[in-house]
């Protein structure tokens, strides 16, 4: 160690600085993109036209559909919940609001295999409500229901997540003015607030829809793999997988990483947005 | 009226009732009854019998593999996370906006993709097992694979909460430190490291806490064989494939224990980081 008496201060060491930048760059490039780089290789390994060939299979058609259709129920619902959770703890003081936030984080520290599994035992066939169900013919678990509801509990807290403290730091006093001048609950909603939240709104919806279309671990416990009816997309993937057919394993895997670079693509411009707005 | 007035306090704005009541409701259908379903259908076993599943050899093996790979994972993350923490808040290099953006990727990325991934990249044939194994190196299929995959995972963690921690160390600490002679280790292990260091910990238990629970990244490189590369989600999943709810509810509560521990731990050391920030002014 140099012991060099600080003739300038806050002196960078230019050697400990390209070490430092280095050993990140490397380890970033290991474990990130070179994940990234193998499944776009694999992917087109045998060229466009067997890649584009095993997307167009039913299955994984019925898989993107699956997926689709999923993302498009799960996402309004948590969303219209996280715009609530949000308004009634951020606008109003009352009992137990702690406790409240404390449970809407739950979902975020709960195993996602421990999230299906939570579903299996109300709805399967040995569940709580499995005979019930059994005897009128309802199918949940193993089933479009069943997906749709881990899939909710695991995405469930991020749009409260980053709403909560967006609202928390804009404080009441634009709305409590809007009521006061006349304007009904929804007007104030639309109106005053919603305007200064859309960016942290926007952002919570790409985080959950990104999450949505990619879970794996929820929805392999309560989706039973029956090919071309419950598989999602990430199932798919693994199925392909397990079968060695690697080209149409990674096929698929491509689609949920262009999803993966859009949602860092869309958070970014996001971020970049509401920061702007924030200047102004 | 009187106990609703002193359950929440009054104010002039509506819709308290309605969105509370929507909340309320959903979060109890989505989140409390399914989880009140599963605590349940583990306590009704017998203490004993309870005990017997979770203490099973199988089932000690896989909390061995799922601790230990998790404890090394976020420890590795804790070490080069902080050093990306550090490159991006501290150095201008070419392409930090990039190393920025791209640190949220194991947030995005599904898990099933980047399990597959990783399998391929460390099998004996891929691209990084070729160079490995003759040195004797095997990730793939071993616990090392195990804790490759919840490393990648786990990273945005540490990095995402350390780099708010160190923009906000007071620089000119550090340079008044410098200039009553202290050597940048000395800064380092003196000023910078203990402002930082509570977030480093809330990291460190939240890569720990998402690496214990993580299913789809590992199981691909895991080779799930039973009592050596079986983590404990594998473990619920093949219980319940063989019908046993009652085995898969009792290892699903342990897990949701330790759960439940974490988010203690990160309450706490939250505590202890106001405390600090508080005791600084």
């Amino acid at each position: 160690m140099s012991k060099r008496k600080a003739a300038t201060v806050r002196s960078q060491n230019p050697v400990v600085r390209v070490l430092l930048v280095g050993v990140s760059v490397a380890f970033l490039a290991l474990f990130l993109i070179v994940p990234v780089i193998a499944v776009l290789s694999y992917a087109f390994s045998r060229g466009f036209t067997v890649y584009f060939e095993a997307l167009r299979t039913p299955d994984t058609l019925a898989a993107i559909r699956l997926t689709l259709v999923t993302a498009a129920i799960v996402v309004p619902l948590n969303t219209m919940f996280g715009v609530a959770a949000a308004w009634a703890i951020a606008k109003f003081d009352f009992r137990g609001k702690q406790i409240l936030i404390t449970l809407i984080d739950l979902p975020f520290s709960v195993s996602p295999v421990i999230a299906g599994l939570m579903f299996v035992l109300l709805f399967g066939a040995q569940g709580w409500f499995g005979p019930w169900l059994n005897a009128r013919d309802i199918q949940i678990v193993f089933a479009l229901p069943g997906i749709v509801l881990a899939t909710m509990l695991v995405t469930f807290p991020y749009v409260a997540r980053e709403l909560i403290p967006i609202i928390q730091l804009q404080g009441r006093e634009s709305e409590e003015a809007a009521v006061s001048l006349g304007a009904g609950g929804w007007t104030t909603f639309f109106r005053v607030t919603l305007p200064s939240i859309r960016w942290g709104l926007l952002y919570g919806v790409i985080l959950c829809n990104a999450r949505a279309m990619g879970e794996f671990g929820a929805v392999a416990v309560v989706s039973g793999h029956i090919r071309g009816l419950t598989t999602t997309m990430p199932l798919q993937a693994q199925v392909l997988y397990d079968e060695y057919d690697i080209t149409g394993a990674f096929a698929v895997a491509s689609l949920l990483m262009l999803l993966a670079l859009f949602t860092l693509i869309g958070k970014t411009v996001v971020e970049a947005l509401g920061a702007r707005r924030r200047r102004a | 009226m009187a106990t609703a007035k002193a359950w929440v306090s009054p104010s002039v704005l509506p819709g308290f009732g309605l969105t509370l009541g929507f909340a309320g409701v959903f979060l109890a259908s989505i989140v409390l009854i399914p989880m009140a379903a599963l605590v349940i259908r583990a306590g009704s076993l017998p203490l004993e019998e309870l005990w017997r599943i979770a203490t099973e050899p199988r089932a000690l093996a896989s909390y061995r593999l799922s601790f230990g790979a998790s404890l090394i994972a976020a420890g590795i993350n804790a070490v080069f996370g902080f050093i990306i923490a550090w490159c991006l808040v501290r150095y201008r290099f070419p392409g930090r906006r990039i190393v920025d953006a791209i640190i949220d990727l194991p947030f995005a990325l599904p898990t099933a993709v980047s399990g597959i991934a990783l399998a391929t990249v460390f099998a004996p044939q891929g691209w990084l097992g070729q160079w490995l194994t003759p040195l004797g190196v095997q990730v793939a299929y071993t616990w090392l694979g195990v804790t490759v995959a919840l490393t990648l995972i786990g990273l945005p963690f540490v990095v995402r909460t350390v780099q708010p921690a160190l923009e906000e160390v007071d620089r000119s600490l550090e340079e008044a430190a410098e200039s009553l002679g202290a050597s940048r280790a000395m800064v380092f292990r003196r000023v910078i490291l203990p402002t930082v260091l509570p977030s480093l910990a809330t990291g460190f238990t939240l890569a720990f806490a998402r690496a214990i629970g993580e299913y789809g990244s590992v199981i691909f490189i895991a080779g799930n064989l039973p009592m050596r590369t079986e983590i404990t989600p594998l473990l619920i999943i093949i219980k319940l494939e063989q019908y046993d709810y009652l085995g898969a509810a009792a290892l699903g509560l342990v897990m949701l224990c330790v759960s439940f521990l974490m988010l203690l731990t990160i309450n706490a050391i939250n505590g202890w980081r106001i405390r600090r920030a508080a005791g600084r002014r």
